[in-house]
């Protein structure tokens, strides 16, 4: 008797696999949406999807606004996807989703620059242009990668602000994470040499390391202002180091007398820019960020660039862009975030 | 455990009692094949891309791991224990894998020593549970933080990306002239042998026997602790294996690969209809829960659904299925008490 259920359920599985196989080798042909093929004349397929790192993350919401707005502009179709967990396992499943809806392009940040390589080169076969931001793939696996900001002007916007806030001239340090993190150590040199050439009355008299820890930064801060008494500005090119530095300077009598920039997210920062601690500091937009992809992904679906040095586009309201080598299209300079701005950014 | 051996037996024997339709149509098992021809129907016929080739290879390649760690999973839980250590183990033998292949020894070599990592991995949470006597729940929770460390501690937060060409397209390779992959082949081995040795084997029917009555199945000559020893190796050999594959599907290593696969593959044992307390539950119950879950996700992903609301839906899901299977029991041990004596049964559990 027992027999006659199992040879049912069995009966079913059987029926189930078929299902899924016949499935597996119906109709190739339906899915696919517009003119499709990934030719040379382009296709009209304006389904845009924006996959960041993670859901829910306030730097991705802006990223994912300014892309709707740049789809919006040209009339195309914006989707945001993405996993709750920033892993790049969870993304492959997004991506392979993005691929069998047959969108016109994917916008990623990659949670790994090599796990989800494949899936990327499976929906590029399947004539899916792929445009990365925030964090590139390896070059290989998409068509053009929208960097936040080059280190020369990152390097050259933080010396600028400082220079401006102290009059041109005078001492200042820089509080960087920790002594070997490869980003800061190359704006640092960036910095020096353009501190330099362009303000030759200013002196870096020292570089000091606040590990990325709230605390360290702090005490070092701390130091920093005890051993260089006629120090006038400190630069600190991480956003845990200028936040602890800010936290330390608006509870000291050095408040409003040593300028501090460098870079720092919006959130973090607008408690001292409002009581004055703080009068600018930047970084790179991700609104700017998500609006300038949304636009390079229209231009590679309309054929208008192929992610080729020297390919040009335009970008709605940020103007034309070149593709320069490896198919990176820098952002541009940092944005300056100040007291007038400050409240028109959440994240 | 007096009164789960004595409800449970009321139910064996209640099962020979209704007609044949019912015990055709009215079990978990079934429920859940029909649900996941229903999912797939439905799917196919109103989601845009759903019905086409690849399909079949993204939720195949998607759920393997979990396929393959839900056969020894299954049995496990028939025997009242949890293994919650999978998905860490899974991550452990993937960084195992990188290490090993990064610090130059070939892959072939670096995957044996993964999965004897599983091995070992699974004879400690074996040995702790029946040498040592404490309740698998909490040894591997225990685990599950302990190899989720190790390979943490391992890789850092790098990862290693650098495996052979060769193996990593044996991974997503297609069967020729099909979109399925080539991991089901090892899947089908495994689950043949599973149901072997589960159905027809006395081993198997002492993991059934360990369920249902600990004391009793001692009683009856069936070695407890011998068998749940070997289940916790198998888990952790099955889950280095899945490590291994996930290695390769993504070619990379990361510590933190696979991290809450754990309740994922725990989940579809569950809504497969494995009772949490041991003693009932069916392979194939398990597989289609499997591929229940996974056609949800993926369809719902297709049809722009976000993960949060999959999240919701394949809860909703499981919970729902938990209780309509506790109504369902507690309705029939209503009628049993009002209704006639019970006749014995003539055999033990199907």
């Amino acid at each position: 008797m027992t027999f006659a259920r199992k040879r049912v359920s069995a009966f079913a599985a059987v029926a189930v696999a078929a299902a899924l196989v016949l499935t597996g080798c119906a109709d190739t042909g339906s899915g696919s949406g517009g003119s499709g093929s990934g030719g040379d004349g382009g296709s009209d397929n304006l389904a845009i999807t924006f996959l960041p790192k993670n859901l829910g993350n306030p730097y991705f919401d802006t990223s994912s606004e300014g892309g709707k707005k740049a789809v919006e502009e040209f009339s195309g179709t914006f989707a945001e996807v993405g996993p709750a967990e920033a892993t790049p396992d969870a993304q492959v499943s997004y991506i392979n989703t993005a691929t069998q809806q047959a969108v016109g392009a994917l916008v990623v940040s990659a949670n790994d620059p090599k796990a989800i390589c494949d899936a990327l080169n499976e929906a590029r076969d399947a004539g899916v242009k792929v445009v990365t931001f925030d964090s590139d793939t390896n070059p290989e696996c998409r068509d053009v990668f929208i960097n936040q900001a080059d280190s020369e002007g990152i390097a050259k916007t933080q010396i600028d602000q400082v220079a401006e806030q102290i009059g041109g001239s005078g001492e200042i340090a820089i509080l960087s994470a920790s002594a070997n993190a490869t980003n800061q150590n190359a704006w640092i040199e960036l910095m020096k040499e353009y501190a330099a050439s362009e303000y030759p009355d200013i002196t870096i008299v020292e570089t000091v390391y606040g590990d990325d820890d709230d605390q360290t930064s702090f005490d070092k801060t701390a130091a920093l202002l005890q051993s260089h008494p006629e120090l006038k500005g400190i630069v600190s090119p991480t956003t845990v180091g200028i936040a602890a530095a800010a936290r330390y300077l608006s509870t000291s009598d050095y408040k409003g007398k040593v300028a501090l920039t460098g870079l720092g997210t919006p959130n973090q920062m607008r408690e001292y820019v409002e009581d004055g601690t703080v009068t600018s500091f930047a970084l790179w937009n991700p609104a700017d960020l998500g609006y300038l992809s949304a636009f390079a992904a229209k231009a590679l679906i309309e054929g208008d660039i192929t992610g080729a040095e020297g390919d040009t586009f335009e970008a709605g309201d940020l103007g034309e862009y070149t593709v320069g080598a490896d198919g990176v299209v820098v952002l541009g300079d940092p944005f300056v975030f100040d007291a007038d701005n400050i409240g028109d950014f959440d994240f | 455990m007096t009164t789960t051996t004595s409800t449970t037996s009321t139910r064996v024997i209640r099962d020979y009692d209704r007609p044949l339709w019912r015990r055709v149509l009215l079990n978990r098992e079934f429920a859940i094949i029909a649900l996941l021809v229903l999912v797939v129907v439905v799917s196919a016929a109103s989601i845009r891309g759903f019905a086409q080739p690849i399909t079949v290879n993204y939720l195949l390649l998607d759920v393997a791991p979990i396929l393959l760690i839900a056969l020894p999973m299954t049995l496990v839980m028939i025997t009242g224990e949890i293994d919650l250590s999978v998905g860490s183990m899974v991550g452990l033998a993937s960084v195992v894998t990188g290490v090993l292949t990064e610090s130059g020894a070939p892959f072939e070599v670096a995957a044996l020593a993964a999965l004897a990592v599983g091995v070992g991995g699974g004879a400690f949470n074996g040995f702790l549970v029946t040498v040592v006597g404490l309740p698998s729940l909490a040894v591997t929770i225990g685990t599950l933080a302990l190899f989720r460390g190790l390979a943490v501690g391992l890789l850092g937060t790098t990862a290693v990306t650098d495996f052979p060409e060769m193996w990593t397209a044996l991974a997503k390779a297609k069967i020729a002239g099909t979109t399925i992959p080539y991991i089901v082949i090892p899947f089908l081995v495994l689950l043949a042998i599973f149901v072997v040795v589960l159905h027809f084997t006395p081993f198997g029917r002492g993991i059934y026997a360990i369920g249902l009555s600990k004391d009793a199945a001692r009683f009856s000559g069936v070695n407890v602790e011998q068998t749940k020893f070997i289940l916790f190796i198998l888990s952790g050999a099955v889950a280095a294996f899945a490590g291994i594959f996930y290695t390769l599907r993504f070619g990379s290593a990361r510590g933190d690969n696979a991290t809450g696969l754990e309740l994922q593959v725990i989940a579809a044992v569950v809504l497969g209809g494995v009772s949490v307390f041991g003693g009932r539950g069916h392979l194939h119950g398990v597989v289609a829960a499997v591929l229940l879950i996974g056609v949800l996700g993926s369809g719902l992903r297709l049809a722009g659904v976000t993960s949060d609301v999959i999240n919701i839906i394949t809860g909703g899901l499981l919970i729902f299925s938990v209780v309509a299977a506790s109504v369902l029991a507690w309705a029939q041990r209503v009628r049993a008490k009002a209704g006639p004596p019970l006749r014995v049964a003539a055999s033990p559990a199907p």
